[in-house]
């Protein structure tokens, strides 16, 4: 099964991914194929796992003010600031729609 | 305990120009006892509103969820963030205990079942304000699901009939809060800071068994009552401590539950009750009108009253949750499964967080009730104002009148004054020890209760002068000589003949 136009720009819109080109498509379509083989192993009965430190323990951490107070040095990161605010631009700009946007998604 | 009100609405008014809802029409409340209202002289067929309310509450802690940066209220912008929460590659989220702790502490206060392994994830989308691009939350198993929350309404406006009732908690989450977003609308900027971005949040989720806005307000009531004695969260919702979104849908009765939409930016409670209150009754008028509810997000607006539908609405959202990779799960434990050789600053014990609960509100209104013969009404009013319950207790100590009279006293003379001048219980300038003394002139009989409003009216000037001094410079003492009494009825009846 090939992913769809649609898959693909919805993906585009919330990942703010840029799949450019047939080779980009192809890439995560081999990526899908690739993940798919764990369809093969039959789970029934077995907890699913997300993650191989699920046996670890989680640490607690005491609820002690040992961070922050560092305005300057996170203000380097900022292109825009005004007094100590970082500038963003007034909402978010969605982008625009698979037929209005210049990708190469429109001629699949 | 009813669930939910069974209450159903009619059309209250006749169909204005669609805009919001005439003033001084009070809304119909709905009916307590839960039969059906018939459906009156317009012949339409009644409605069921459905509320439901999603609260996030901000931890009252000294650093962030998964930070060590301070959580304060009203900081220099960006002076309480950490790498982590500006979100610089190469930081990791470590959790907080105590943050642990309050949401045990809220669960089993709510009549919860805590998950001994709970699980965190990540909910993905785009905004200024949260730098990473998602927010960790619980979304597939929170630390606390299936509780319940009692709360009392009263029926008449008259407070003289109290009637129970139960909303049931769906899931209590630990999730990061964003960071805050100033709109600058004339240079067409948004400032950003992210003093509360990670700061740590309770979501409650209250399933929709509420059918009105008094019935949404006396519940987050409740449960800000509920937080506060627990320490878990202040729960300021004028600091943002505590933030309400409702969920609102009608219905025919015998029908399926209705689109519902969603009402953000509700900044009181009482604005809850009424933001509530509007949305049910657009709904109605927009669907007798022959219209159709748009599953959207709506925004209250306090000045006019109404609910406006909210703008850069980018349709319906995909968060694209997935597991948080950087942490485990969360495993809680009790009595029985207590690790043997565990350091214990690792592990959270629920049955020893369960035996330190402190008297929740209802167990303490329960106590004054039995314990000084007054009113379940009363109860409420008194833990309704912080500091109020302490003032009764120590008026109670130090007079002999009996503490049913007390709380007349207090009120309906002192709370009426405090709330005219906005003062709080601490601020009174009247004290416990002044009030006990005026009372225990009034109970031996030196003085009449005229004379006893009249001195605290005076003793409200705070000038220092005891109720006794007052009394004798304003001559209220009642007359007790028997011959003095006699002499001047005499002096009046005599009078009375010679006209």
């Amino acid at each position: 099964q090939k992913v769809t136009v649609e898959v693909l720009d919805h993906l585009e819109r919330l990942a703010l991914v840029d799949f450019r080109d047939a080779e980009g498509v192809e890439r995560l379509q081999k990526a899908i194929q690739f993940a798919d083989q764990l369809h093969e192993v039959n789970t029934d009965g077995v907890e699913p796992m997300d993650s191989v430190l699920e046996d670890r323990c989680l640490y607690l951490r005491e609820d002690d003010v040992t961070e922050g107070n560092c305005t300057k040095e996170l203000l380097k990161n900022a292109r825009e600031k005004v007094e100590e605010y970082f500038v963003a631009p007034p909402g978010n700009i969605p982008l625009p729609k698979l037929e209005e946007r210049e990708t190469f998604l429109q001629g699949s | 305990a009813a669930r939910g009100c069974g209450g159903l609405w009619r059309r209250a008014w006749q169909r204005g120009a669609g805009g919001p809802a005439p003033r001084g029409q009070r809304a119909v409340a709905c009916n307590a006892r839960g039969g059906a209202v018939p459906a009156g002289k317009s012949g339409l067929a009644p409605w069921v509103p459905v509320v439901g309310l999603e609260i996030h509450a901000q931890i009252s802690s000294n650093s962030k969820l998964f930070s060590g940066s301070q959580v304060q209220f009203a900081a220099p912008p960006n002076s309480l963030v950490s790498f982590f929460d500006a979100s610089l590659p190469g930081t990791l989220p470590v959790l907080n205990r105590r943050c642990v702790e309050a949401a045990v502490m809220t669960g089993l206060a709510l009549n919860c079942i805590i998950n001994k392994k709970s699980l965190f994830d990540r909910k993905h989308y785009f905004y200024a304000d949260l730098p990473a691009g998602y927010q960790i939350t619980q979304q597939r198993v929170p630390i606390a699901v299936n509780g319940s929350l009692s709360y009392s309404l009263c029926i008449d406006n008259k407070m003289s009939q109290m009637v129970t009732k139960t909303v049931r908690i769906k899931q209590i989450q630990l999730e990061q809060d964003s960071g805050k977003s100033l709109h600058d609308d004339t240079r067409s900027q948004t400032l950003v800071d992210l003093n509360r971005a990670g700061v740590g949040l309770m979501e409650v989720v209250m399933e929709p068994d509420m059918c009105c806005g008094e019935e949404a307000a006396a519940a987050v009531r409740e449960l800000q009552l509920v937080l506060q004695t627990l320490g878990s969260s202040q729960a300021v919702m004028a600091e943002g401590q505590l933030r309400v979104d409702a969920n609102v849908s009608v219905h025919r009765p015998g029908e399926p539950y209705g689109v519902r939409t969603e009402v953000k930016n509700i900044n009181s409670i009482r604005f809850l009750a009424k933001a509530v209150d509007y949305e049910i009754q657009r709904q109605i008028e927009e669907l007798e009108n022959g219209g159709i509810i748009l599953n959207e997000t709506r925004a209250f607006d306090s000045k006019l009253g109404c609910t406006v539908p909210m703008r850069d609405k980018e349709g319906k959202q995909d968060y694209r949750f997935m597991p948080e990779p950087n942490l485990p799960p969360l495993i809680l434990y009790d009595a029985k499964s207590l690790p043997a050789n565990m350091n214990h600053q690792q592990v959270v014990n629920i049955d020893w967080i369960h035996e330190r609960l402190p008297d929740l509100p209802s167990v303490k209104r329960a106590k004054l009730v039995e314990q000084y013969g007054i009113l379940p009404e009363h109860s409420f009013a008194l833990l309704n104002e912080d500091g109020l319950t302490e003032f009764f207790e120590n008026v109670v100590k130090q007079t002999q009148m009996k503490p049913k009279k007390v709380v007349g006293w207090i009120l309906n003379y002192l709370l009426s004054y405090l709330k005219q001048h906005s003062l709080t219980v601490k601020e009174s300038p009247v004290s416990s020890f002044l009030l006990a003394d005026l009372l225990n002139l009034l109970e031996k009989k030196e003085i009449s209760s005229t004379a006893a409003k009249q001195v605290l009216a005076e003793l409200w000037k705070g000038e220092g002068k005891t109720p006794l001094e007052i009394v004798r410079e304003k001559k209220l003492e009642l007359i007790q000589d028997e011959k003095e009494l006699e002499q001047i009825c005499q002096a009046v009846i005599d009078g009375q003949e010679n006209e």
